[in-house]
């Protein structure tokens, strides 16, 4: 299968590993990965702001972008509701309609395409460490994502995934809410950076990297010994 | 003058620094949910049973105008007297002109977030009368002085050494740690108030078009006391509270207490239909019920946001929100707070003034999740969001997504950014949460993450 990588733009600028361990993994598994260097952003700041015309014109190139891919896989929930779930909505009663409807049903999160759309959960992979899993919200609730990233962990060596109190609550990114209302989002990422360190866990992994961003944030700032790493990197390391 | 949105942040910047009322209200919610969960499990299965409150409020709001008209007839002709209230003022004006023809003094109310709306307790208040509330914890924020900080449970902010402070205060009670001690103390404050007060005021839960009935759901037996001993009862309803048919509510009724309070069933669910009746012994000898629009015809008019009157007002969607959990409930500096006064406060109260409430979220979907009538509630923030920027867009908001659209549809420019952040990556760390920091927003309290030597997209160039 020819699979189209998505990488956001804050994962391409500040998380590179979180794309590379994608390439990895699915070269592995024998798909050919593709990468448009022109896509950088689904216009999801925008959109969730309000700005809707100006999101269509981060959006637009987008979908025209991706209109003859095969598949589509994003390593963020959040950015993967934007295209499969907003996308449609963004641009009805647009000429583009049809396109962003056309484009849902090829959109996929990086671990439920491996469990869900591949059936693969086995990835070979070994970490050595205690885990908790936060899920990102729209991964949970636009997508419906909950076993997915589980079953993959589960699947790799040495990691013992504790379940954290919580674990469906919001960290408190947001997106530009984390800068337009800082103090509720602080507290908001206080409240899951408690419920994660009660685990005792050594990581918290997630399959948004945005969530993971506002979460390390906080954790190095306040000192914590609890670090943060995408799924996608785990299930690379061997 | 401090507009809505500056009290807005200054009260969310004290709320969410004392970590005591946070803690308060995330024990009180994390109970809340164990019982929620428990008696959700009961439900044969809780979905469809939302699915179908859904379509039952779905009927019920589409053809308001058919089920109003008949919940009116149908109680006008057991001899109670039916008022429309187009707006607050109209509303107030209604229900003093009744208090000032029944020559009354004194009022005893129950719970009503209608008559918080409209800011009823004032209103009477200023006009000479003596308004007591008898909930607990209304009777309680009352004595404070203060709104109700949650649709359901008014005073959770409060400990029980709180109340035992304010009796002591305000009623001269002896000191008492015990919760039955204090209940006690307040409830024999209020009895004398139930016999002697002349007009009793009550909320409602649901209007029933079928037999023109007006359903209360309580927990302490006030509002049967409310509406049975005074001679005058006048109900306050908002007009979206119609349910079609009498046996809706065999659903509504554990739903409604499952959702907002992880009960079976309420304590006490009565029906009123109307006053009473020749032959009977208790009841009211007058009845009046006042059906409140006050812009929520507006919301009707919405075809994309009509589902938002379904609302039971269970507090479901306030008990999971994280920002209510964090803020409290008197930050949003309105009567509905939480994931549904942040959908309806924009439209009950104009939406430029009050967009904050649907800005203030990170849109994490856990109210839609649990609301019980299946309320598009943070999408319906997201639209809110969308009709306040196209109704009056931030020069400055829209320049910035303008020039970020600009930078990231060209790569080269991309590039450059990056670039321009890995060089400035030094400075920023120099100037980091200073007023010269433009990522002060976010660096004040958190940690950015380093600028890595290569970028994926670098990487993957160099590869190929
Ligand atoms: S919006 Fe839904 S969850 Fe919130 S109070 Fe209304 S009915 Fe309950």
């Amino acid at each position: 299968m020819t699979v189209t990588l998505f990488i956001p733009c804050f994962v391409d600028s500040l998380y590179p590993g979180v794309g590379i361990s994608m390439v990895r993994i699915l070269e592995r598994l024998g798909h050919r990965v593709v990468c448009p260097e022109e896509i950088a952003c689904c216009g999801q700041p925008a959109f969730n702001s309000g700005y809707w015309p100006e999101a269509r014109e981060v959006a637009a190139p987008v979908l025209r972008r991706l209109q003859d891919a095969e598949v589509v896989v994003i390593a963020s929930g959040s950015c993967g509701a934007m295209l499969k779930v907003f996308y449609p909505q963004l641009f009805a009663e647009t000429p583009q309609a049809e396109a962003a409807k056309a484009l849902s049903p090829k959109v996929w999160e990086f671990s439920s395409f491996l469990a869900d759309k591949l059936g693969v959960t086995d990835l070979g992979a070994r970490f050595p460490a205690k885990v908790t899993f936060h899920d990102g919200c729209h991964g949970l609730r636009e997508l419906g994502i909950k076993t997915a990233p589980r079953r993959l962990l589960e699947k790799v060596q040495g990691l013992e995934l504790v379940e954290m109190a919580d674990a469906e609550t919001c960290c408190g990114f947001g997106g530009t809410f984390s800068a337009k209302f800082p103090m509720i989002s602080t507290a908001m990422g206080e409240v899951k950076c408690a419920g994660a360190a009660e685990t005792g866990a050594d990581y918290i992994v997630s399959n948004d990297s945005s969530c993971l961003m506002h979460v390390q944030g906080l954790l190095s700032r306040q000192g914590s010994p609890i670090k943060t790493i995408h799924l996608a990197e785990i299930l690379a390391q061997r | 003058m401090t507009t809505h949105v500056q009290e807005f942040l200054a009260q969310a910047r004290v709320v969410t620094r004392d970590l005591r009322h946070r803690g308060l209200i995330q024990t009180a919610l994390r109970k809340y949910e164990t019982a929620r969960d428990r008696k959700k499990a009961a439900f044969n299965d809780w979905q469809s049973a939302r699915q179908a409150a859904a379509e039952t409020k779905w009927d019920a709001i589409n053809h308001l105008d058919t089920y109003l008209a008949e919940f009116a007839d149908k109680m006008e002709a057991r001899g109670t007297r039916v008022h429309w209230a187009g707006n607050a003022a109209e509303a107030r004006e209604i229900i003093l002109g009744i208090i000032k023809s029944k020559g009354a003094r004194s009022i005893i109310k129950s719970k009503a977030m209608t008559a918080e709306e409209i800011h009823l307790n004032d209103a009477m208040e200023k006009a000479g009368y003596e308004v007591v509330e008898s909930d607990l914890g209304e009777f309680i924020v009352q004595l404070r002085h203060e709104p109700p900080y949650h649709i359901v449970f008014p005073a959770m902010h409060l400990t029980r050494d709180d109340i035992n402070e304010l009796f002591q205060k305000e009623l001269g009670s002896a000191s008492t740690r015990e919760p039955e001690e204090l209940t006690m103390i307040a409830r024999r404050a209020l009895r004398r108030k139930y016999i002697t007060a002349d007009v009793g005021i009550t909320g409602a839960n649901f209007a029933i078009a079928e037999t023109g009935m007006i359903s209360i759901t309580e927990n302490e037996g006030n509002a049967r006391l409310t509406a049975a001993l005074p001679k005058t009862m006048i109900t306050l309803v908002g007009i979206e509270k119609v349910l079609p048919k009498l046996e809706d509510l065999a659903l509504f009724l554990p739903m409604l207490a499952t959702a907002g309070a992880g009960q079976t069933i309420t304590g006490y669910n009565t029906m009123y239909g109307g006053p009473r009746q020749p032959g009977e012994c208790d009841g009211p000898e007058e009845y009046h019920v006042v059906l409140l629009d006050n812009r929520r015809t507006e919301l009707l008019a919405d075809p994309e946001q009509r589902d938002a009157l379904h609302c039971i007002r269970c507090g479901a969607c306030l008990n999971v929100c994280p920002i209510f959990k964090n803020v409290g409930g008197h930050t949003y500096g309105t009567t509905y707070s939480g994931p549904v006064g942040s959908v309806i406060t924009p439209h009950l109260r104009g939406l430029q003034d009050w967009k904050h409430l649907s800005g203030s979220s990170s849109l994490c979907g856990a109210c839609t999740e649990a609301c019980p009538v299946k309320i598009d509630l943070h999408h319906h923030l997201l639209r809110n969001r969308r009709n306040a920027a196209v109704g009056e867009p931030s020069f400055f908001e829209r320049l910035a997504y303008r020039l970020f659209a600009f930078v990231i549809n060209r790569p080269g420019l991309y590039r450059f950014a990056k670039e321009a952040g890995r060089l400035t990556e030094p400075l920023q760390k120099l100037i980091r949460d200073t007023p010269l920091d433009p990522a002060r927003a976010w660096t004040g309290t958190r940690d950015l993450p380093p600028m890595p030597e290569q970028s994926f997209k670098e990487w993957w160039e160099e590869r190929r």
